[in-house]
């Protein structure tokens, strides 16, 4: 049976890190799928005007396009070009909620990120994505420095 | 303290006494012609019933309540748990993330609603048809959320969706659409009379009473200035919004707003626990003046036109405004935002209109006559106050018995809800506009321009000719849209018994338990 192991990108360097540290891990393993993810962090309970919610589904169309173009598909094609099976997805939603519920779907074997770098104001008061689904994954979970 | 930091500021505006001068009589003018210009329209909108004092267009919405409210089986009440587990998004597919949620569609349409008018009408309407109008308010609230159901229901069922993906819907789309589809004629001639007042009533309550309240509210604070100078600010801070594109302006509205709408809501429940040995009391009067007027102008029927008008332009049941809002939603059963938005008139009415009403009454602001119990009325016959406050400074008055400084917070509150207000209206009112003339930018910006200059008129009138004006405004939408809401509603009711099925067979389950 394949073993498949998430990896959550985020478009910055920290995400490649994580990724090449999932390249590494699906080679050791041999029989070994990726599924390489990205959240768009999004709220059912935030609040928009009229006039954005008349253009959300056209805006959601367009982020997912931008997401699919600039981050999935070049790392995609990364992996395919190393010989790997691959597949991409991009969600909405809360990060380490979706990261989880992607990798339940796929009965993926583990989930890898990185280290949040840019540990803001909020992420020190509310705590960053990584740390939330490092504290409510199902299933274990690798942070990459 | 903010008097005397401003205080130099509106001298630079006003630099002498006779440039002040001509500045308030300028105030004066623009008060006059557009007293005079919208007279003969109020007086039809507001003619009461041959023989009697009773405004036709109040019992024309209280009517259209109660028959919604039958027609459909009481489902405000049947189907209230059901409306909040789709708020909290239970039966929403997760594939649908980063769509416009119920939750969404409902802050945004209760962003265009919750404001002055439980501020300010709420006082307006205590203030003239006593304690009493609460009551009939309230019953107003519970029988428009039937209202608020029908129309946000055809509002998501018939919207237009673009090949882009934007969406756009609203009475104008399902008169014209579900007279088509019904057989019936006349459908295009009622989307084109409810887009007119469409874009009265965003001109009217949806801009200039916003305007006029909030110029009122930073005056009591401040000190007296003309009301165009702030009518300008605004109109400023708008177009930089609505023609500018300066979302960050609209952004950091949207996230305050909700936050001052608990701040209110807490500072009234704050003076409500403090001062609970008087809420029985305050019911009582409630009740009491309901049927009795408790000497109100009108008595009875004068109190319960009060509540019944305040109810209405408060929480715009009837009048179409919300299924504007609403149709955003993503969803694959029209009915299900109905059923959200049933929660509308119940948050905006029932609660919030009711709690300033209650802080109002056990404030004491309102003079009454100890020894009859009987209130004392002024000249214009509305009830006697304390300071001769009317509108939102009578509730900034009663406020401020509970919590001194409060008044500084509601000023804050009153301009931000005016705000809001001023851009869900100014959407609706764009949205009625493009459906008369077409999409275009050149089309758009008339109107946006005409919005922003009804901001300075809006400022500069009195609050009566502004506030009949908005009614009248406001309730001419409803004319249009609750004539068309007796055709359409038998489709409505089938899209409830086929939902009603299939929740009950199990067809239709929640995605979270």
């Amino acid at each position: 049976m394949t073993t498949k192991l998430v990896v959550g990108l985020d478009g910055h360097a920290s995400g490649e890190r994580a990724l090449d540290f999932a390249v590494n891990q699906a080679r050791l393993i041999g029989d070994c799928g990726l599924v390489v993810a990205y959240v768009i962090e999004w709220s059912p309970f935030s609040f928009h005007s009229a006039e954005e919610n008349a253009q959300r589904h056209k805006r959601r169309e367009e982020e997912i396009s931008t997401v699919m173009t600039r981050v999935i598909e070049p790392a995609v094609r990364k992996l395919e070009k190393l010989g790997l099976s691959v597949t991409g997805k991009v969600r909405h939603g809360d990060v380490a909620d979706t990261l989880n519920a992607i990798a339940k779907e796929q009965k993926a074997a583990q989930i890898i990120v990185a280290r949040s770098s840019e540990g803001g104001f909020s992420s020190r008061i509310f705590g960053s994505s990584t740390f939330n689904l490092v504290k409510s994954a199902d299933l274990p979970v690798t942070v990459v420095q | 303290m903010i008097r005397h930091m401003l205080a130099p500021a509106l001298a630079l505006l006003a630099a002498t006494p006779a440039a002040a001068q001509e500045a308030l009589s300028l105030d004066a003018r623009v008060n006059e012609i557009f007293a005079q210009a919208t007279g003969p329209f109020v007086n039809f909108i507001f003619a009461p019933f041959y023989g009697t004092n009773f405004p036709w267009i109040v019992m024309w919405l209280v009517v259209a309540a109660t028959v919604f409210t039958l027609y459909f089986g009481f489902v405000q009440f049947r189907f209230f748990g059901h409306a909040i587990r789709l708020v909290k998004g239970d039966y929403s597919d997760p594939e649908d993330a980063g769509e416009v949620s119920h939750f969404q569609a409902l802050a945004t349409a209760l962003s265009g609603t919750v404001g002055l008018g439980n501020i300010a009408g709420v006082a307006v309407a205590v203030g003239i048809g006593g304690p009493g109008a609460t009551f009939w308010m309230i019953l107003a609230g519970l029988l428009g959320m039937a209202s608020k159901f029908t129309e946000c229901t055809l509002g998501v069922k018939y919207r237009n969706e673009y090949e882009d993906g934007t969406v756009s819907g609203g009475p104008m789309y399902y008169l014209s659409k579900g007279f088509r589809e019904l057989g019936l004629p006349g459908g295009g001639f009622l989307a084109v009379l409810f887009s007119i007042f469409c874009i009265l009533g965003a001109l009217g309550g949806g801009n200039m009473f916003q305007a006029n309240q909030a110029h009122a509210q930073i005056s009591g604070i401040v000190g007296d200035y003309p009301g165009w100078i702030t009518g300008l600010v605004f109109a400023f801070v708008v177009f930089l919004v609505i023609v500018g594109g300066i979302r960050s302006i609209a952004r950091v509205t949207e996230k305050i707003v909700p936050f001052m709408g608990i701040l209110y809501v807490g500072a009234a429940l704050i003076i409500l626990i403090v001062e609970y040995d008087k809420i029985g009391w305050a019911f009582g009067q409630i009740f009491a003046g309901a049927f009795s007027g408790l000497g109100v102008a009108g008595g009875l029927v004068g109190a319960l036109i009060q509540g019944f008008k305040r109810a209405a332009f408060s929480n715009e049941a009837g009048v179409g405004s919300a299924a504007i809002a609403h149709s955003a939603v993503r969803t694959k059963e029209p009915i299900t935002e109905g059923f959200v938005s049933l929660l509308e008139p119940l948050i905006d009415t029932v609660v919030i209109c009711t709690m300033t009403a209650l802080v109002i009454t056990i404030s004491g602001q309102l003079i009454m006559d100890p020894e009859t119990g009987r209130f004392v009325l002024d000249e214009a016959g509305a009830i006697a106050t304390v300071d001769g406050n009317t509108g939102v400074a009578l509730t900034s008055a009663a406020f401020a018995e509970g919590i001194s400084w409060f008044p500084y917070v509601l000023a804050i509150a009153v301009v931000l809800f005016a705000f809001s207000t001023m851009i869900s209206w100014s959407y609706y009112g764009l949205k009625a506009w493009t459906y008369l003339f077409g999409e275009g930018r050149v089309k758009e910006l008339v109107f946006k321009l005409i919005f922003c200059a009804f901001v300075v008129v809006g400022a500069a009138a009195n609050l009566g000719p502004v506030i009949d004006f908005s009614d009248a405004a406001i309730f001419s939408m409803a004319v249009v849209n609750i004539f068309g809401l007796y055709f359409l509603m038998k489709i409505v009711r089938r899209e409830l018994g086929s939902y009603s099925k299939r929740l009950r067979g199990g067809q239709i389950v929640a995605y979270k338990s």
